[in-house]
């Protein structure tokens, strides 16, 4: 009983196998065939493989591609690695056997992807990667990183406040709130924001602490920064979120937020945008994860075979009170 | 002299002594660092300071702490308390979020009543595998613990729900009689689960069948029941953990709320002095352990101890407080001191009974 299931496993692991070099065999033909045109029908072939679906930035990401990429009448296969990576790199695998016209995805860990990237050339597949790099030293493996740049973000926060101080005499204290530890947003957004604001001798800051990129954590740290600093007139925090729990904390200190104490947020989501819009955020500066419509443009040059620069950065911009007033009614997320 | 000094040992030997040290020396350096930190002052008719900062944020962590100590004390574990928070907190939110009025107390209470409800689903989930199917434990509870993130986000769709209601929102910042709400909840949690296990038969009960389930049930013990009613106390202590946390910050976070909460309430029941092989369970100790665990989050927030460095310093400062408190640890280090009096045999401590 047991050698016959065995046989038969074995039978059928040959079949499979046989099967799937029959397979790649029947697609290098195909490939060699076409010559890289497009697919039959005319119609570009988008192959996507998403990170997960961890946060509301990351649906709409995820969102955005979808629906620019109906816009732009391309065809997309869409994969969800549901954060691992090895779920990415089948999918990648299977885009590859499908032959699509282009390969796009967020990679899961920025090292690992050396052999699946080359397997994507040699089958002459261009890569784009969006929102997050790898750390593959061949830069020739794949077309191009379309992302945001997160040294631009502390960067532009911190230019911001320099010229809001700018008649400021006396010391400005300011508290940062960091995103999670070692993460390359908090990394990038600390390093900008410190740079930019080098220069000026007034501006300093007093304290600086992990919210994890959470409510809570923004709330739980910002209390304690209020009891041990009596004086606080700047709060950077790496994002939306941090800062809305921070209002909390701030508002029952008894102080008013955006007035006794400004504050610098990064993101631009929606309720950050209210909170701006109410005039409790002072400033923000945009991460988009509206990268859909650049994607298809790149997807359209590349399958034409147009050189294209090895880093594009996300159209983005920075918002105020007013201008978050203005943008608040059409903000998808 | 010989009694004050065996009065001193039996003080010293008493196993919450050392994690009352603990806390005492956070709160002195803490103080020392800055002076201001034990001051108290009113504010808005309530009080306000470090100290009730502390007593509210291990508000949740006490009640999750409990379940799990009982959980524990029967020789298993519950790694799905942090998911069951996001969860119960999750759908309350969401419920109140659909209200057209969400300061309603009516439809708040239907929230809090349906958080508590899909917890108690939730528990009875976890003690069926655990006690009908015989699953292991921290197979078990694993299975919810990673379900059960991805179940808080498709009730949250993936987004944070931001909700407006200043009942709800009492649940996690409230105050009552200038104290934080939400530790008042936790206290009548601790004492209701106090009274339940040490002024009836049900404690002993659930330390017998942590010592030995089979040699409990042939004495007549339904060890299966027992067991199946630590998860379902468990899961409902952790729903309600949800509303404070999710309360704290007016909002859902199918990701984030409750992560990890698993592990330090596993640390707070630890510290507490109760036997992870199960068999014998301290309440108070846990109250103390999660007591001890926020002070430590909240002094490196006060001292602004750098995030990298903030990792290795609650753990130093956790090994450290599990070592001394270990006898066997203590009895090695006394003994190379030759005039130290005779340290309690490390036998002698395991059966010592631990009131509540």
């Amino acid at each position: 009983m047991l050698t016959m299931g065995k046989a038969i496993t074995r039978r059928r692991a040959v079949a499979v196998l046989t099967a799937t070099l029959l397979a790649t065999g029947l697609a290098a033909c195909g490939n060699s065939d076409t010559g890289g045109t497009p697919a039959d029908d005319g119609k570009l072939t988008l192959g996507f493989s998403q990170v997960g679906a961890e946060s509301g930035w990351r649906t709409a990401n995820t969102n955005s591609i979808k629906e620019s990429a109906t816009a732009a009448g391309i065809e997309l296969k869409f994969d969800d690695a549901q954060g691992k990576q090895e779920n990415q790199i089948t999918a990648i695998r299977n885009y590859i056997q499908q032959k699509v016209d282009v390969i796009a995805f967020s990679p899961v860990v920025e090292s690992g992807w050396d052999t699946v990237l080359k397997e994507a050339k040699d089958a002459g597949i261009p890569v784009i990667l969006t929102d997050r790099s790898v750390d593959s030293a061949d830069k020739s493996l794949y077309k191009t990183f379309i992302g945001s740049d997160f040294v631009k973000e502390g960067k532009l926060s911190g230019e911001w406040l320099v010229n809001e101080m700018k008649s400021a005499t006396g010391a400005v204290n300011i508290v940062e709130l960091q995103g999670t530890t070692g993460s390359a947003p908090a990394n990038d957004r600390k390093k900008g924001f410190a740079d930019a604001i080098a220069a000026n001798p007034n501006l300093k800051v007093i304290a600086s602490q992990t919210g994890d990129f959470t409510r809570a954590g923004g709330k739980a740290v910002m209390e304690q920064f209020l009891k041990a600093n009596p004086k606080i007139d700047v709060l950077f925090a790496h994002n939306d979120d941090m800062g809305l729990g921070a209002l909390e904390a701030i508002t029952a200190a008894g102080k008013v937020p955006g007035k006794d104490i400004k504050i610098i947020t990064i993101d631009a989501v929606k309720d950050g945008m209210q909170a701006l819009a109410d005039g409790k955020f002072n400033f923000i500066a945009e991460c988009s994860p509206l990268l859909g419509p650049q994607l298809m443009d790149l997807v359209k040059k590349v399958s034409k075979g147009e050189t294209i620069p090895q880093r594009i950065e996300t159209e983005e911009g920075t918002f105020t009170p007013e201008q978050a007033k203005a943008a608040l009614p059409n903000r998808k997320y | 002299m010989s009694t004050s000094k065996a009065r001193w040992a039996a003080v010293t030997g008493h196993s919450l002594f050392w994690p009352v040290v603990a806390l005492i020396a956070l709160l002195v350096a803490n103080t020392i660092y800055r002076p201001g930190f034990l001051s108290v002052e009113m504010k808005d008719g309530h009080l306000y300071g470090s100290l009730i900062d502390i007593l509210r944020l291990a508000a949740p962590l006490i009640l999750v702490g409990l379940g799990m100590t009982l959980v524990i004390a029967t020789g298993g574990i519950d790694l799905s308390v942090g998911s069951v928070c996001a969860i119960s907190g999750a759908i309350a939110c969401l419920h109140i979020s659909q209200q057209p009025d969400q300061n309603a107390l009516g439809g708040v209470l239907v929230a809090l009543a349906l958080g508590v409800g899909l917890s108690l689903v939730l528990g009875v989930w976890n003690g069926a595998l655990v006690s009908i199917i015989g699953i292991q434990p921290i197979i078990a509870t694993l299975i919810l613990m990673v379900a059960g993130r991805g179940l808080a986000q498709l009730i949250t769709e993936g987004q944070i729900i931001t909700i407006n209601s200043e009942p709800y929102k009492a649940v996690g910042v409230g105050y009552l009689l200038t104290l934080p709400l939400a530790i008042f909840i936790a206290a009548g949690v601790a004492l209701v689960v106090a009274a339940v296990t040490r002024r009836t038969a049900l404690g002993m009960i659930i330390e017998s069948v942590g010592g030995n389930a089979e040699a409990s049930r042939l004495a007549g013990i339904r060890s299966g029941r027992i067991t199946f009613l630590v998860y379902v106390i468990s899961a409902v202590c952790a729903g309600i953990a949800g509303f404070m946390i999710t309360a704290n910050v007016s909002s859902a976070d199918g990701n984030a709320a409750g992560l990890w909460i698993e592990l330090d309430a596993i640390l707070a029941v630890v510290i507490g002095g109760t036997s992870l092989a199960g068999g014998r369970f301290s309440l108070g100790g846990t109250i103390l352990g999660a007591l001890l665990i926020q002070t430590l989050t909240t002094t490196v927030y006060a001292m602004n101890i750098s995030p990298q460095t903030s990792l290795l310093f609650k753990a130093v400062v956790v090994i450290a407080v599990c070592l001394i408190q270990a006898p066997a640890f203590r009895a090695r280090f006394a003994r190379r001191r030759p005039a130290a009096p005779a340290a309690p045999t490390a036998a002698d401590q395991p059966k010592e009974q631990v009131p509540a």
